[in-house]
């Protein structure tokens, strides 16, 4: 099971939090500052993989984004890091070609997707399509509700 | 694959600018959130971002607050604050409008509301419960993208209690047309499952549905409930082996839609999830892993595209195969496949290959064989990931042979290895290794040393308490024994010469034990000069206190002759006016003893022997000064309980200090404690009167399951082999290495990699030749579970097993520890279902009002047949009554039963007794169990020819609370004729056995007024009834009463089960309630009457029952404990 993903950049910026777990404001707080630290400090060719406490971080950096996911020990870290790539695609497929920038200024779609792929800690959905059609199904209704003028969120 | 997002963005403000950027082009300018970003990337200092923070949060606290925000700017509203909250500004005021725009919104502002409500709060904030309500709005509504909301946020975040109200509705969403409903209730049923499993109990058949349904979504969904139950009970779904291997088998033909392929490979978290419920079903159950093993073969087959994804499903395999039953060829594959991994320039690869191997080489230590020079290069990896990792394989491979490269390697990670949570582990591990395979003195003084030095205070309590145990145990050989001790004086005293200032504070509590047991072992050395050093300890700035103690009981086993003396008298001084009470003990203690060598001799025997003393913990041998002292004119022992209570009710200040919780053993008192300075003064708390201690003493001891044991295999080692045997293996034998490599590589033709330059091969060579060392001549592969151990350099005597526990015990035991022990076993087991133990039903039904035949066969029998002691032979009848009197009553008694009160006849009652006799009048009585009281019935049986006037009874006793029932007492008796009397009782104050005094009077038509007297005696046992509580419920009883006993009892052994008999003839005679029975142990519960509840818990221990009370009400478990030994007595 996942326990958090975190998105932060390179400056240790948060981008994005989940905790699939419940967690108290002050744990959240250290979390978030050691996963940085953590993260931060590896090395370029070492490996994705780290031990905090009982869990396993998995990490993977894409552009000028960290993306932090900790998972309990029995889990598979290969698997999590497909984990973190799919988010990556799925954000990819719905921002088109999507950018450090698109998730500040539009980071509660980037909850939406994720709630759409993952649930309770668990993979929900895999496939990119599905996870989509049910995105833009909901954006549809923003648009013919709200009339929004441009197209997007702000 | 990194190719999706290959945009960076350097320069932020500059980028907004730039509307052509696709990034960009999405930002209004116009939007507020949009320009409180782009306000805060243009701040330069952390304090200026804080001002615009607050000014903002300050503005939205305005807008949310006005009553003519509409829900959409809510919703603009809400997305800025979570957009400060990220960066750690707390915004609460918003909450409660968070839930509101969740409540009120319209679908989107809704989703937003959802969203803040499950960043800004947790499980347990109380305004949660204010979500309840509209999440059972949206389960209910016709609008799917509602109800998705709503089961989304319900596996996010929801209160566990209030889980009930909204299960039904979930539940009923398993048959929801669509399926990416069904596929959320199942997991946000998994989510229940995790939280509180008790509650989704009742529709695990409806997880059946889930996983047989036609959308392979919600069937994936489903395995992760089947997962977890599967976890805990494999035996329980083995039927649907069959259904997961077809399931693996369809998957990875790929049948299933496209939809699910991820990279053109078939659905693989499906895949693997699978894989992991194979490898639990399979485990050890040969004729289950018989159907997985084609659907493994073809996994593996068909997973050769070289892809992430490929290799985390090979890895699954892998395990999958190793874990279950094994067949030959599979592992042949499965070896290979790891041999891949590890091979693989892929560094993630690498590190998943050597945990592969960790998991294996247990099984098949020949495979780190062929990887040994793989695994060497890794332990050198920059990388302390991929280095920690090697270090874990090489534990596993660990022998006699190689332990000290490989604990060289472990401590040289450690010195460099900076996190805590590492520390602990890897000291922990090197701390076995070291204890288990120790190849000789030095070595393993100096690598405790290290352990003691790096783990500092971090470590787990239990590495200084195993080591000195080890060294006050000893081995078989005495010299021995002699050598390993000196050698720690010996460098304890050139630490202490050095820096002591610098070492942890439980390293240097280990070193005052030691000098103080064994610094006499060197003659050369002045025992003043070893006080003088321990005493710079005392000046330390930073020793704790507890340090200091350990200092002092050092000095005090140390101090002799004159220098010495003056010393120690300084010190104590010093300390004696301390404002911590317990070095103020201490150093009276030192005071005193070092005054009076004779009696320092007596108290601290040097060198002492450490075999078991038996200790006569009823403290026996003080009787004669007791009743001594009571002819004196002392006042008799009380309970400590008592004291406190008559303290109380005096008003006085209570002097003493809270009584101890805790549970001490008495018998832990052994003679080993002296050495403990944190015994003394409990064992000095504990004195008291012989007869009072009877029923307590026995030889109780504190849990022990859960400490660990480092090196507990029993039985002598045949001959001790010599110290220059084992000297020889550290330096690698350069003949040997090559052999070794040739072994390797030509049973598999693997070589390594990477080759550097020549020098630094040999060295590699030379360091796998000793690391490998020992792993090459177990070459029969052992294919189920360990290989044989080695034999273990220091091996405990098996005779010293007690004492040995119990000062590890008494080293360590806190009561927090003991507690939160018991209450783990206590609540996390699950139920053991012995159909005629534990289920509460039948007890319930013993004790309904109708009273089945069950229980009155079992008061009735016992008393017939005059076996139960508590009923017979304390009914002192105040009449003279010889036992025939008694025999030539049983007919009349048996007419006696049809007076009966016809309100108590269904209800357990006693054997009438008869209480006192004349020529005209005759009375009897029994006790009738009620729920809520115990009713005393009297009968008035009028045996002389003339009829009786003036009857006038009374019923009185210290004990109990007596009241009459039922209509006054019976005035007029006529001849020959019974009246009864009714009596309800319950208790003040717990005694063994309770007595109930009455007079009646009564006028004979002729003679004037006459008087009888009688007592009856009832034990303490049929004021019992069960109390049904549940585990849960008991857990956080136990937790709040105060007043605990400690006592072994008889255990019934000719039965199969001993437990269990030994609680179901408690059950029966006493009507305790077994709660529950786990294992070796069970727990039991009881009130006196309806309000004062008593709860046991019982461990089968030595081939006795270890029981532990607690109750709120003093003295009930002291009562009861006596009850229980008379039930197993007469059992």
């Amino acid at each position: 099971m996942m326990r958090f993903l975190l998105l932060f950049s390179r400056q240790g910026k948060l981008r994005l939090q989940k905790w699939f777990t419940p967690m108290s404001d002050r744990e959240k707080k250290k979390i978030i500052r050691d996963m940085t630290t953590m993260v931060l400090a590896r090395q370029p060719r070492s490996c994705n993989f780290l031990h905090w406490k009982d869990l396993k971080i998995i990490y993977k950096r894409y552009a000028s984004l960290y993306f932090c996911l900790a998972v309990e020990n029995q889990e598979n870290e290969l698997l999590a890091l497909e984990v973190i790539h799919r988010y990556v695609e799925l954000l990819d497929k719905y921002f088109g070609n999507v950018c450090e920038l698109d998730i500040i200024f539009n980071f509660e779609k980037a909850y939406f997707i994720l709630d759409e792929f993952l649930m309770g800690g668990e993979i929900q959905e895999t496939s990119k399509q599905i996870v989509n059609r049910s995105i833009e199904a909901s954006d549809m209704l923003q648009e013919t509700m709200e009339e929004y003028m441009s197209k997007p969120a702000f | 694959m990194s190719d999706v997002v290959e945009k960076t963005l350097t320069a932020l403000p500059s980028l907004l600018s730039l509307d052509s950027q696709p990034g960009s082009a999405k930002l209004s300018s116009t939007s507020k959130l949009g320009s409180l970003i782009r306000g805060i990337t243009e701040l330069t200092s952390k304090h200026e971002e804080e001002k615009l923070i607050q000014r903002e949060l300050l503005s939205i606290k305005e807008q949310v607050a006005s009553p003519n925000t509409t829900m959409r700017q809510m919703k603009e509203l809400m997305v800025r604050t979570i957009y400060c909250e990220m960066l750690g500004y707390e915004a609460s005021f918003s909450y409660i409008h968070a839930i509101k725009l969740a409540q009120q919104g319209s679908v989107l502002e809704k989703r937003v509301g959802y969203l803040a409500v499950s960043l800004f709060l947790n499980e347990s904030h109380e305004l949660l419960l204010l979500l309840v309500n509209t999440v059972l709005k949206d389960l209910q509504s016709t609008n799917l993208i509602e109800v998705c909301m709503a089961l989304t946020v319900v596996s996010q975040m929801f209160p566990k209690d209030m889980i009930p109200a909204i299960l039904p509705l979930v539940e009923e969403k398993l048959n929801h047309p669509k399926e990416i409903i069904r596929r959320k209730a199942v997991l946000a049923l998994y989510k229940f499952y995790l939280i509180a499993p008790n509650q989704v109990q009742h529709i695990h058949n409806k997880f059946r549905k889930a996983l047989c349904d036609k959308d392979p979504g919600v069937m994936t969904a489903s395995l992760h409930i089947y997962l977890q139950m599967i976890q805990e009970n494999p035996e329980g779904y083995k039927d649907l082996t069959g259904s997961f291997v077809t399931i693996l088998k369809q998957v990875v033909g790929g049948k299933l839609p496209m939809d699910f392929n991820y990279h053109s490979v078939p659905a693989p978290w499906l895949q693997i999830q699978l894989l992991r419920i194979l490898s639990l079903l399979g485990k050890n159950d040969p004729s289950t892993s018989e159907i997985m093993y084609e659907v493994l073969d073809e996994s593996l087959r068909r997973a050769g595209m070289n892809h992430n994804i490929t290799y985390a499903i090979l890895y699954e395999c892998v395990k999958c195969i190793y874990t279950i039953h094994p067949k030959s060829d599979l592992l042949e594959k499965a070896a290979k496949c790891i041999g891949n991994f590890v091979l693989s320039p892929k560094i993630n690869l690498k590190y998943l290959g050597l945990k592969a191997l960790t998991y294996v080489v247990q099984q098949d230590p020949k495979l780190a064989l062929q990887h040994q020079m793989t695994i060497i290069e890794c332990l050198d990896h920059p990388d302390l990931i991929i280095k920690r990792e090697t270090l874990e394989l090489l534990f596993r491979i660990t022998n006699a042979q190689n332990v000290t490269v490989i604990v060289e390697k472990m401590l040289e990670f450690l010195r460099i290895s900076k996190d805590d949570h590492n520390t602990i582990d890897l000291v922990g591990k090197v701390a076995e290794l070291a204890e288990k395979y120790a190849p000789d003195n030095e070595w393993f003084i100096e690598t405790m040393n290290t352990v003691f030095s790096i783990g500092g205070d971090v470590m787990q309590p239990d590495i200084p308490n195993s080591f000195l145990k080890l060294l006050s145990e000893g081995f078989d050989s005495v010299e021995e024994d002699r050598k390993l001790r000196l050698f720690a004086v010996n460098s304890y005293i050139s630490l202490l010469q050095g820096e002591p200032g610098k070492l942890p504070q439980r390293f240097l509590q280990v070193i005052s034990w030691v000098l103080g047991e064994y610094s006499y072992l060197k003659e050369d050395l002045e025992s003043a000069a070893v006080l003088r050093l321990l005493a710079k300890l005392l000046d330390m700035k930073n020793s704790s206190s507890e340090t200091k103690s350990w200092v002092f009981m050092a000095m005090t086993k140390l101090c002799e002759g004159t220098a010495g003396v003056s010393v120690a008298q300084e010190v104590s001084e010093t300390y004696s006016s301390s404002m911590d009470t317990v070095l103020r003990q201490r150093a009276q203690e030192l005071e005193h003893l070092s005054q009076d060598s004779e009696l320092c001799a007596k108290v601290l025997p040097r060198g002492g022997d450490r075999e078991h003393v038996e200790v006569d913990s009823s403290l026996s041998f003080l009787d004669g000064f007791v009743s001594e002292a009571l002819a004196a004119g002392a006042a008799p022992y009380k309970p400590p309980h008592q004291r406190q209570e008559e303290l109380a009710q005096a008003k006085v200040l209570s002097l003493e200090p809270y009584s101890l919780s805790l549970p001490i053993s008495m018998s832990s008192c052994s003679i080993t404690d002296r050495q403990s300075p944190t015994l003394l003064s409990m064992s000095s708390g504990l004195s008291g009167d012989s007869t009072d201690l009877s029923h307590k003493g026995g030889s109780t001891t504190l849990k022990l399951d859960g400490v660990k044991r480092v090196w507990g295999r029993e039985g002598y080692l045949s001959q001790k082999e010599p110290v220059e045997e084992s000297a020889q293996v550290e330096v690698p034998s350069p003949v040997r290495s090559p052999n070794q490599q040739e072994e390797g590589d030509s049973s598999h033709s693997q070589t390594p990699t990477v080759t550097p330059t020549l020098g630094c091969e040999q060295e590699k060579q030379q360091l796998a030749s000793s690391l490998f060392l020992g792993l090459s001549t177990q070459s029969p592969v052992c294919l189920m579970g360990k290989s044989e151990p080695a034999p273990q350099r220091f091996r405990r005597k098996a005779k010293s097993l007690n004492t040995s526990e119990q000062i590890s015990n008494s080293l360590i035991s806190s009561p927090s520890a003991v507690d939160n022990l018991l209450c783990n076993n206590l609540l996390d087991s699950s139920i053991t279902s012995e159909p005629d133990l534990s289920p509460p039903e039948r007890t319930t039904e013993l004790t309904t009002a109708n009273g089945t035949c069950n229980t009155e066969t079992a008061l009735t029998d016992s008393g017939m047949k005059g076996s139960n002691p508590a009923l017979n032979r304390d009914n002192s009848v105040d009449a003279t009554d010889p036992p025939s009197h008694e025999d030539m009553d049983r007919p009349k008694n048996v007419c006696l039963m049809s007076h009966l009160p016809a309100e108590l006849c269904g209800l357990a009652h006693s054997e009438i007794t008869p209480l006192c006799t004349n020529q005209s009048l005759s009375l009897s009585a029994c006790h009738v169990q009620k729920e809520d009281s115990l009713v005393l019935v009297v009968f008035i049986n009028n045996c002389s020819d003339s009829d009786i006037q003036q009857t006038r009874i009374q019923v009185d006793s210290e004990d109990l609370e007596v009241s009459c029932v039922g209509d006054s007492p019976v005035e007029e008796l006529r001849s020959l004729s019974v009246a009864v009397c009714q009596y309800s009782l319950t208790v003040k104050r717990p005694l063994v056995n309770v007595e109930v005094v009455g007079m009646i009077s009564y006028q004979l038509p002729v003679v004037t007024t006459q008087e009888l007297q009688f007592s009856y005696k009832l034990p303490l046992s049929s004021f019992i009834r069960p109390l049904m509580v549940s585990t849960e419920e008991y857990g956080t009883m136990w937790l709040a009463f105060s007043n605990d006993t400690k006592q072994n009892l008889t255990l019934i052994s000719d039965e199969q089960e001993p437990l269990a008999a030994t609680l179901n003839v408690l059950r029966k005679k006493l009507q305790l309630h077994i709660v529950e029975i786990i294992g070796m142990e069970g727990i039991v519960a009881c009130s006196l009457l309806q309000d004062q509840p008593c709860l046991m818990h019982c461990r089968v221990h030595a081939g006795t029952l270890a029981v532990w009370l607690r109750s709120p009400t003093p003295d009930l478990p002291d009562c009861l404990i006596y009850h229980c030994q008379r039930a197993l007595q007469c059992h």
